[in-house]
């Protein structure tokens, strides 16, 4: 007989709150039921209310981590329906703006993970060196989160030519925590216990459930929107597809971790090589169309489609989340693996797990709470605790 | 002012309610307990649970599929007690006005104390608010 353990709701400090209903015998997970759509608030039908520029501050509110991502999908889309190309300026301000993003998100996604594995430490120093990220973004933006620099055609303010040495130097200060956070991985062999061989997604799985992004690349999938449909600056700069193989936890932290240096690397190449020039093509109007625009997010491909009958309004748009197939890969990712590991391997794919998790074990026979999320989080710090002191540390 | 009210005040412990929200105020709240804001200095933690809460912070447009599971909450946590609500769609739905999903604000589910509004408020901001809500009570 299996117990369930219902993992949701409610999650607080989580952008998309799904719902996990964990089949488990003994300590094992056999099966994973998955429930979206809490958080549905029909941002595709509200988008045919709203102007092409008001839809870009829209999607821009789909998600707040991945805020520049969903705008970049969008401006892809209406640039490929109005055939634009944007100025070369703007397209290095975007890319700019792209992968100061993916850094502040994979810091977060550091943390998070470390507070699963009972290492608030790692939690309190990632999302510190995350303020340097964040004050470039206000810098630049005027905001922390939720930019607003993107339309088709262009980008709404410029990036100040005297503000560059001052990024460069942020960006200096980047390396060295990436190099700590990366070592701090690497060489911590309760973390390799905790981590390797833990909920592995196969490289076939992968493709079955068309996962994108980091949890694809760290099962081998060599896919990257901005290697593979280059937009924006990428074609422009130098970097390479971090690609691990095995599919575990491990590697979609180290995944991510390396990443972090190729999104620096970026910045600074983008950087260097801007020019003064125009910024915004100043565009009034889309023609009647179909328009498709893909942008890597720091989770994965986003898909934006839209059909303009000419109007002002588009008549329909439609949008992909890299998180809604990701989630979905759980299902072969955690059944095996033990209760203690799940709430680990389901933060693996990152779909924006915050903090606290509420999570109750019930009786199936009786309907009774036996295991809060509190004991839940317990049992996985105390599994790291008892690593400790067997590999005596 | 009453005994309970001036424990309220001491040390607020919160509890944060997405209702729908886009996640932008939601890490914005989690900011105030990192190093550069630290607001654990002032005894304000984050609880897991909302029965140890004295402050629900409630963010997000109250979707509709959210709204027993926010009453059940509501229900949970000990009066008396405040209630924050944060970023504009918690005030007024922002962007998300007219959608099929959001048919009731914030403060039709909850008695709503406090607005702090922004799309996302600055983690400064809220502690403002939270240092404003002390001082309204202690009057």
């Amino acid at each position: 007989m299996s117990t369930i353990i219902p993992i949701g709701p409610y999650h607080p400090l989580q952008e998309e709150p799904e719902f996990f209903r964990l089949h488990v015998e003994g300590e094992k997970v056999v099966h994973l039921d998955i429930e979206l759509g809490y958080n549905h608030r029909g941002i595709e039908k509200l988008a045919e209310s709203k102007s092409w520029d008001q839809v870009v501050f829209l999607v821009e509110r789909i998600c707040g981590i991945c805020s520049t991502s969903h705008p970049a999908a969008a401006i892809n889309c209406m640039e490929d329906l109005g055939a634009i190309v944007a100025p070369e300026r703007a397209q290095y301000i975007r890319a700019i703006i792209c992968e100061l993003e993916r850094i502040h998100s994979h810091l977060l996604w550091v943390g998070l993970a470390g507070h699963f594995l009972g290492y608030n430490t790692v939690w309190m120093w990632s999302w510190k060196y995350r303020e340097i990220v964040c004050d470039v973004l206000e810098k630049v933006t005027g905001n922390r989160q939720s930019y607003a620099m993107f339309k088709a055609g262009g980008v709404r303010r410029d990036l100040d030519q005297d503000d560059i040495p001052w990024i460069m130097e942020s960006m200096d200060k980047m390396k060295p925590v990436v190099d700590l956070f990366r070592g701090a991985v690497m060489d911590d062999p309760v973390l390799h216990a905790r981590l390797k061989g833990v909920g592995c997604l196969s490289a076939e799985d992968a493709i079955n459930y068309a996962v994108v992004g980091p949890t694809a690349r760290a099962s081998g999938i060599r896919i990257d929107v901005r290697k593979d449909d280059p937009y924006f600056a990428y074609p422009w700069v130098d970097f390479d597809i971090v690609v691990y193989e095995e599919g575990d936890v491990y590697s979609k932290a180290m995944c991510r971790i390396d990443e972090l240096y190729q999104s620096v690397s970026i910045i600074e190449q983008c950087l260097k090589k801007m020019k003064p020039g125009p910024i915004d093509l100043n565009i009034k109007e889309l023609p009647p169309g179909e328009g498709i625009g893909r942008a890597e997010a720091p989770r994965g491909e986003v898909f934006h489609y839209t059909l303009s009958d000419g109007s002002n309004f588009p008549a329909r748009y439609k949008v992909r989340a890299p998180s809604y197939t990701n989630i979905l890969s759980n299902e072969k990712a955690v059944i095996g693996e033990t209760v203690a590991d799940a709430a680990l391997i389901l933060a693996a794919v990152d779909p924006c797990y915050c903090c606290t998790e509420r999570l109750t074990v019930i009786d199936e026979e009786n309907n009774k709470s036996v295991l809060g999320q509190a004991d839940l989080l317990k049992l996985s710090q105390a599994k790291t605790e008892t690593l400790m002191k067997r590999l005596s540390l | 002012m009453s005994l309970k009210i001036q424990a309220l005040t001491r040390s607020i412990w919160v509890y944060h309610l997405a209702t729908g929200s886009c996640n932008n105020c939601d890490i914005e709240i989690l900011d105030c307990i990192t190093p550069r804001f630290d607001l654990e200095r002032f005894g304000i933690q984050l609880v897991g649970s909302p029965c140890h809460a004295d402050a629900l912070l409630v963010t997000g447009n109250m979707t509709t599929k959210n709204i027993p599971r926010v009453k059940a909450v509501y229900e949970q946590v000990p009066k008396p007690n405040v209630i924050i609500a944060i970023g504009t769609c918690a005030l007024d739905h922002g962007m998300f006005d007219g959608s099929y999903t959001s048919r009731v604000k914030v403060d039709d589910i909850l008695p709503v104390d406090f607005y702090v509004p922004g799309c996302p408020p600055k983690p400064e901001g809220m502690i403002a608010a939270v240092a404003k809500l002390i001082a309204q009570l202690r009057q």
